[in-house]
């Protein structure tokens, strides 16, 4: 792939509203995750969440732009906004240039099931009362609305996509939008990812297959990824966005460059829908494949960006296939998670790790896992425990596993290599 | 799509449910007979509904579907592992011959497991959280036909899934080709969907694009004086995409081959910039190196509202000319499919290159619009390429080329020249 | 009491209703000490066929209840064993 250059980035994240919030949040190895304020979560097993302290009208939406929109379109929004001032993009290219690519596992979960609550009277009705439907619900049921409000936002009218391929999300729109850049099909693309999950019929079905952590007496130490105590994730929510130019496009234009994306592939396990095989094999094919993609070897990746999602399985099988991927380098080189710290956002985590990434190659500094106090043998990488550590961070490997067996890598570079100057 | 290096995507399997037939022949002989889907609905009691019509897929036994796989995926799913499951017997594919990293699926969902959604949702809110099933985490969102027809095939490759309402389902044959750019040998591509239940019907009503005439036969008429908003239906299409050399090694029958593909966007509503399906039209031909002469048909996105009819019309007569090609869409017989709908386009624009004919639309006789629409009966002809559209809710443009296969340089006069005079 | 004791059938009834039947398999009460795995069942349908033993029997599961009912003998046992302490 010839490369995209990363030109902006805005995030709305737990703990944080902004890249600059955002940053200070994980560097500082803080955790985000707290007992559900979103809805009374008594009677549910999980009850904790890293949730947003975000109010839309405190970020310029409208009163008619926060009913049409969902929270995860709002915080979609919002995080494009900044990326979009951040890279000063806007004017410079045509509409018909500008894309977009967006991801989300779950699009509007909140307001359907809100919605869902009224036109079933509290579910006492199967057949529902159309009556009570909401003007907007249209919007809601089809998530691409929220890729369209994106393109509102950033006035494109190139390609405009929402990619939706569960946990794997945020990296695989964030992938297919290097792409259209790489394919000419577009000379700015607005890429990246957003979910806002925490609501009942979410938290219950984790509730359900037991994925998510039971330590509800102790939020903010409930995310623990490779953590030897670890016993499930801390559902998250947010958004992260960043502009991706083609480096013609950034250079003509003198736009300030944060990295690039050089690789990005995506294996499926065609094992089973939540399930994974401790060998870590796909993951560890798409990793192969992404750095091939990038023209690096494996010890040149400075930074693995994990999933580490703090179930036993994951960790497990991720560990497995860093060491599969990169051999002897896996020790070397440094591993951590940020859903320690601003949990798990299902389809948007992949690109507020994307964000974190970009910010770990910009700022020289790996962000740590937070929690992760006890050591697993059987994860036995060199995973930032606790504190940041600055580094020179010159490529990262950001890697993510999903529901419906999705493995993808992404690898990002440091801007002055990348353009080949 | 052009670039050098890049595969000549060919399709090679088909299949299709509707509710016009499911199965791919039977929806076709059917579509040809100028039969119609829509219908009262009968999963539910639609009594204080205002749109108690749609094209539901009555035909469909769900007992085709592994036992295994029912209980734990929504009807939409059923369709596609299904629809999958024949489009690879049809390209006469047997995945688990094939490695696994070279094979990929692409499918697009634009709202994922409506009925078993709120099946869930009523227990939740009804009982508690411990009605919720374990089988919610993995059936409901829109990666789940994806998900499953990778597992159940082995395909290991690189898979997706695209949400763009109706433009998903042209957008996701454009991954198929950058998949086998990518490397896969066999991609499986399209989408079926299934948004017929209360909740997802209370949502179509919201949007005030939905017909609510009572009479099957008048409810839904694209370009028609009389149109009045769409009707949803259930169901769509599988396609088995090979590279070119590939089929033709392997000796398989290939039945066109996609050309060329574009999407945009519209400008955001009150803009005064014009909306942007021309310029799909016209990217997607410059990608398939086509001139709007070479296209023999166009299967429209139909939407069966005045303005969207109006707007469409427009586009191609801009591209094309006054009536400057002939215009038809399956739409008005199967309902509308949202993602499924184009990519049943593409079946359906391959079957029509196949057998010389251009199916009509059923039930329109006057239409509101200038365009040489396909109507009263199907019409003989000889389309060797076709232009799909799409356009999804709130801006959404997709149009795809695809072209009658090319002959074989060694073998010239195979198969696909066969079939078409044999068609005559 | 008779009424809640769990019994093979009841058990055989909510794996047929909420997990289906594999392709091959019988549910008969033959199956009692076949592994939910070589019946078809991976750990998704034995979490959701404990969950609907839990509402009808109306016991609470232990979060180890999956590992400690391999078989559907062993998840008829352990489910009486639970309803007992139950009461």
């Amino acid at each position: 792939m010839s490369r995209a250059a990363v030109t902006g980035l805005g995030v709305v994240a737990p703990g944080g509203i902004g890249v600059k919030e955002y940053w200070e949040l994980l560097t500082a190895g803080r955790t985000a995750t707290r007992t559900i304020t979103h809805f009374d979560p008594n009677g549910f097993r999980s009850r904790m969440a890293a949730e947003c302290d975000f109010e839309p009208a405190h970020h310029g939406l409208s009163p008619q732009q926060i009913r049409r929109m969902d929270r995860c379109a709002q915080m979609a929004v919002v995080a494009a906004r900044e990326a979009l001032t951040d890279s000063g993009v806007l004017g410079e290219a045509p509409p018909e240039r500008i894309g977009v690519s967006l991801g989300s596992a779950v699009g509007c979960t909140v307001s359907l099931e809100r919605e869902y609550v009224v036109v079933s009277d509290g579910g006492a009705r199967w057949e529902v009362d159309p009556g009570y439907g909401a003007p907007h619900l249209y919007h809601s049921l089809v998530p691409s609305s929220v890729a369209a409000e994106v393109a509102w936002v950033a006035e494109a009218e190139g390609p405009v996509t929402m990619v939706s391929t569960g946990c794997t999300s945020g990296l695989d729109a964030v992938g297919h939008g290097a792409r259209l850049v790489a394919d000419g099909q577009a000379d700015v693309v607005v890429a990246g990812a957003a979910d806002a999950p925490i609501s009942p019929i979410t938290v219950a079905c984790f509730d359900a297959i037991k994925a998510t952590s039971p330590s509800n007496d102790d939020p903010q130490h409930a995310s623990r990824p490779f953590d030897l105590e670890r016993n499930g994730f801390v559902l998250g929510e947010g958004a992260a966005v960043l502009v991706l130019e083609s480096p013609e496009h950034a250079a003509r234009r003198g736009a300030r460059v944060y990295a690039t994306i050089d690789g990005f592939a995506n294996r499926c396990n065609a094992f089973h829908m939540t399930g994974l095989k401790p060998d870590g094999v796909e993951m560890a094919e798409a990793i192969r494949l992404a750095l091939a993609e990038a023209g690096l070897p494996a010890s040149a990746v400075d930074y693995v960006n994990a999933h580490g999602s703090g179930t036993k399985q994951n960790d497990r099988h991720e560990t497995a296939a860093i060491k599969r991927a990169l051999g002897p380098h896996a020790y070397d080189t440094c591993v951590s998670s940020i859903k320690s710290m601003v949990g798990h956002s299902l389809g948007a985590i992949g690109s507020l790790e994307l964000a974190a990434s970009v910010l770990a190659i910009h700022h020289d500094v790996v962000p740590p896992t937070a929690n992760l106090h006890t050591p697993d043998p059987e994860c036995d990488l060199d995973y930032v425990p606790l504190t940041a550590r600055e580094k020179p961070v010159d490529v990262v490997l950001s890697v993510g596993s999903g529901f419906g067996g999705f493995q993808t890598a992404v690898v990002l570079r440091a801007p002055g290599e990348a353009t080949g100057e | 799509m052009s670039e050098p290096g890049t595969p000549i995507a060919v399709v090679t399997g088909m299949s299709a449910v509707t509710a016009i037939g499911v199965g791919l022949e039977t929806y076709w002989a059917n579509l040809l007979d100028g039969a119609c889907g829509i219908r009262p609905l009968s999963r539910f009691d639609t009594t204080g509904y205002p749109t108690r019509l749609g094209a539901e897929v009555v035909d469909f036994d769900s007992r085709a579907v592994p036992g295994r796989l029912v209980v734990q995926t929504d009807r939409w799913t059923h369709f596609g592992l299904w629809a999958g499951e024949q489009a690879l017997a049809h390209a006469g594919l047997d995945p688990a011959q094939l490695p696994g990293y070279a094979l990929s699926v692409h499918t697009a969902s634009s709202s994922g497991g409506n009925e078993f959604g709120q099946h869930e949702m009523q227990g939740l809110w009804s009982v508690g959280p411990q009605r919720v099933g374990a089988y919610q985490s993995i059936a409901w969102f829109y990666a789940a036909t994806t998900g499953q027809l990778s597992i159940r095939h082995g395909m290991k490759g690189w898979c997706g899934v695209l949400v763009a309402e109706q433009a998903g389902g042209l957008d996701t044959c454009a991954q198929a080709q950058r998949a086998l750019a990518q490397g896969s040998a066999v991609v499986l591509t399209g989408a079926t969907e299934a948004p017929l239940a209360p909740a997802v019907l209370t949502c179509h009503i919201a949007s005030r694009l939905v017909s609510t005439a009572d009479d099957p036969q008048r409810a839904y008429l694209p370009f028609d004086e009389a149109a009045n908003g769409f009707l949803p239906g259930e169901g769509g299409a599988m396609l088995v995409v090979e590279p070119a050399d590939r089929a033709r090694t392997r000796g398989a029958h290939r039945y066109g081959v996609i050309a060329g593909h574009a999407a945009t966007f519209d400008p955001r509503p009150g803009s005064d910039r014009p909306p942007r399906l021309r310029h799909a039209v016209e990217q997607a031909l410059d990608d398939a190196d086509a001139r709007p002469g070479d296209i023999d048909v166009v299967f429209a996105d139909a939407h069966g509202s005045r303005p969207a009819d109006q707007a469409e019309a427009r586009a191609l007569t801009e591209v094309f000319g006054r009536c400057g090609v002939p215009v038809t869409t399956t739409k008005a017989a199967t309902g509308r499919l949202a993602a499924g709908s184009p990519a049943l386009d593409v079946v359906t624009a391959l079957l029509a290159m196949r057998d010389g004919v251009l199916p009509h639309v059923v039930n329109v006789h006057r239409p509101a619009v200038d365009l040489d629409l396909v109507l009263g009966a199907p019409r003989p002809a000889r389309p060797r390429t076709a232009l799909v559209l799409a356009r999804g809710y709130a801006g959404f443009n997709s149009a795809l080329v695809v072209r009658a296969p090319e002959p074989d340089p060694r073998h010239p006069g195979s198969t696909e020249q066969g079939t078409a005079s044999s068609a005559q | 009491m008779l009424a809640e004791k769990f019994t093979l059938s009841d058990l055989i009834e909510i794996m047929r209703a909420r997990a289906g039947v594999a392709e091959g398999v019988r549910l008969d009460t033959a199956i009692g000490d076949t592994s939910f795995l070589e019946l078809g069942y991976d750990s998704l349908a034995v979490l959701e066929i404990q969950a609907r033993i839990a509402e009808r029997v109306g016991v609470s599961m232990p979060d180890d209840a999956v590992s400690r009912m391999p078989t559907p003998n062993a998840a008829v046992e352990f489910v009486n064993q639970q309803l007992a302490q139950g009461r």
